[in-house]
């Protein structure tokens, strides 16, 4: 007992002394900083690791779950043993929501249809948002707010009078005096491109604040320099200010694309087809696939659900992936920002 | 005489009415969709609406008997009104101050960077009805494993969870107060949740990151600034216009998926009561406007805009 106490005195001098060796030599302190630093580092970039892929492991999930089981065959299913990877893969799955999706087609004029909004959304959300960052009018104050009111209102506090208005469309009464009544726009996409084209289509008031906050962090210097060398407002405005804008350009195309690709809501107020919008099709898949190949049990129509879904899931993950690129591009193209 | 009135035309006037002809498309728009509609919704809301057979209803006014009913007779509205706004105003600071870290997180070069970025964005892409669903599913399907995580959260929120109920006597033991600890479980055990709302916040932040010149760190890092104080002096201010742009943001999407909205929707869809579904989306769109306008005059006294 002694002797262990003893011996223990003895290494904690011996560390003691060590420790103030190497505290007195100087000749090495530099490679000792550098030894801390790299430690420093290490530890720091182990805790980075540790919490990114904590947190991808949340948001992955239920992803890898979908993905996998819409690769289950029956058998795999009903065997609890199976987890995660089954043991029969098949890809029956997917042929059948391939087939009642119509996936090539349907994709197709999905996408079309939300790239075209895209770019509407991209130039007249861009164009409000400059017109309030950088000029003075009256009642300026008044009208951002109704920007951010805008924001703020659930699109079911309007999504009746909407409806009503769309089912029975005039322009103070012009077409009705040309053709006799007013026009039915319900059951076709117009409505949307119409309400996007005013700006006041999906999200559009976000994407205004998000312009309008961007264009006011630019320096003023960019456009007084314009104007003293003979610019005119447009052209400023497109050459210049936009090219500027790029960061925030491309960050509001891959929030306004992917909210369209995804949007229900305004699909199924309006009646737009399914076969324009994809994500309004998937809600149907798994009763359509039940109906007409007559599978009852719940648990093997959600496998086909699943597959719907990755395929739903692909393109908008490829499309921000390719984005991703011009992104970071676009920011270093436009280094002089701010 | 027009060559002469053009002459006066001063340059505030010709740069107003181009700010105008800017914001002229979204004008009309508003006027037309969005302002005409509020005020049919404040009509609804004040009438009894009926359907008509072959299209169009009819208004028969009521006064205030639809706000009078939701507040004295209803049985769930102010209670779920209330349970969602407190909900929103422990989520607004989380989900804030989440999304800003993990973007400087991000921001750094690492291997992997890209692919990290996608999945922080997954959320946001597969916030579709269809998807949701399907994802709660493969939640609730897969035991053990992968979704255990966020089950384990959600027991433990409920008191269950063993190990998560060591931490909190553990913390009660330290003297902490109990609402804190609280805050801090709460906040622990809806951690998916507050993951899944911060994609938007997180690619907000990112772009703001990179959009602070380099020169300025460069400055600091000459003076000799520690990466603490780069953060307060140079990041944070530089950020903090795109805090608030964060903060509507995600004020909203919290109302926009509360149980409010879903409550006035069965109202006005299952129970075909359109009068008193709009005295339930007014109320709260108006609760929700006095929440942003305090919180933003609270931070726009602070924040710097560098032009």
């Amino acid at each position: 007992m002694e002797k262990a106490e003893q011996k223990q005195k003895f290494s904690l001098k011996a560390i003691q002394d060590k420790y103030q060796e190497i505290k007195a030599d100087t000749q090495f302190a530099n490679d000792r900083k550098r030894w801390a630093s790299n430690i420093k580092k290490f530890i720091l970039g182990v805790f980075r690791l540790v919490i990114i892929v904590g947190i991808c492991y949340v948001i992955l999930g239920p992803v890898i779950g979908i993905i996998s089981s819409s690769f289950f065959s029956d058998a795999d299913n009903y065997n609890t043993m199976v987890y995660l990877i089954p043991q029969e893969p098949t890809l029956e799955r997917y042929q059948l929501a391939i087939k009642y999706l119509d996936y090539g087609k349907t994709l197709i004029s999905s996408l079309a249809y939300s790239l075209s909004l895209m770019l509407i959304q991209v130039f007249i959300c861009s164009m409000v948002g400059y017109g309030f960052a950088r000029y003075k009018f009256p009642l300026k104050n008044l009208l951002f707010a109704c920007v951010v009111v805008m924001i703020v209102i659930p699109t079911h506090t309007i999504m009746l009078p909407l409806y009503m208005s769309f089912a029975k469309f005039d322009v103070f009464g012009i077409i009705k005096l040309l053709k006799g009544s007013s026009v039915n726009l319900l059951s076709t996409p117009v409505p949307m491109y119409i309400m996007t084209f005013f700006g006041c289509g999906l999200r559009s008031g976000l994407y205004i604040y998000i312009f309008n906050q961007f264009f006011r962090g630019l320096p003023k210097e960019i456009e007084e320099a314009a104007f003293v060398d003979g610019a005119g407002t447009w052209y400023t405005y497109f050459r210049i200010m936009l090219v500027n804008a790029i960061p925030s350009v491309i960050t509001v195309a891959i929030f306004s694309m992917v909210w369209q690709y995804n949007d229900t809501f305004y699909a199924k107020l309006f009646l737009i087809s399914d076969d324009i919008v994809i994500s309004k099709k998937i809600s149907t898949i798994q009763a359509t696939i039940s109906n007409v190949e007559k599978i009852y049990d719940p648990n093997i129509q959600e496998l086909y659900l699943d597959a719907g879904v990755v395929l739903i899931m692909i393109p908008i993950i490829i499309i921000y992936v390719a984005l991703q690129k011009y992104f970071i591009e676009g920011v270093e193209r436009s280094g002089i920002v701010g | 005489m027009m060559k002469r009135n053009r002459k006066r035309m001063s340059l505030m006037t010709k740069r107003s009415i181009t700010g105008y002809l800017f914001i002229l498309p979204w004008l009309i728009g508003f006027i037309w969709f969005y302002a005409r509609s509020l005020f049919m919704s404040v009509q609804f809301s004040l009438c009894e609406l009926t359907v008509n057979p072959g299209g169009g209803y009819t208004l028969d006014f009521t006064g205030f008997d639809n706000y009078i009913y939701a507040f004295r007779v209803h049985g769930t509205f102010k209670q779920i009104l209330t349970t969602s706004i407190g909900n929103m105003l422990i989520d607004v600071p989380l989900i804030t101050f989440f999304s800003l870290f993990m973007a400087i997180l991000l921001n750094r070069k690492f291997k992997g960077r890209t692919l990290v970025r996608a999945i922080f964005f997954l959320p946001v892409i597969l916030n579709s009805g269809a998807i949701l669903d399907a994802m709660e599913l493969a939640r609730t399907m897969m035991s053990g494993g992968i979704s255990s995580a966020s089950a384990e959260m959600a027991a433990a929120s409920s008191g269950n969870g063993a190990s998560i109920q060591y931490y909190i006597q553990m913390f009660s033991a330290l003297g902490l107060p109990d609402s804190i600890i609280e805050y801090i479980s709460g906040a622990v055990s809806r951690i998916s949740d507050i993951i899944n709302a911060s994609g938007v916040q997180i690619i907000i932040f990112i772009a703001a990151l990179q959009s602070i010149p380099g020169s300025m760190y460069e400055v600091a890092r000459i003076e000799g600034a520690t990466a603490y104080e780069t953060f307060w002096k140079v990041t944070f201010p530089m950020v903090l216009p795109h805090i608030i742009t964060n903060v509507v943001y995600t004020v909203v999407d919290s109302f926009a998926d509360s149980d409010v909205v879903d409550l006035a929707y069965d109202t006005a869809f299952t129970n075909n009561n359109y009068g008193l579904s709009s005295v339930m989306s007014l109320t709260s769109t108006v609760l929700t406007c006095l929440i942003l306008v305090i919180i933003c005059r609270f931070i726009q006294k602070r924040t710097f805009y560098y032009n």
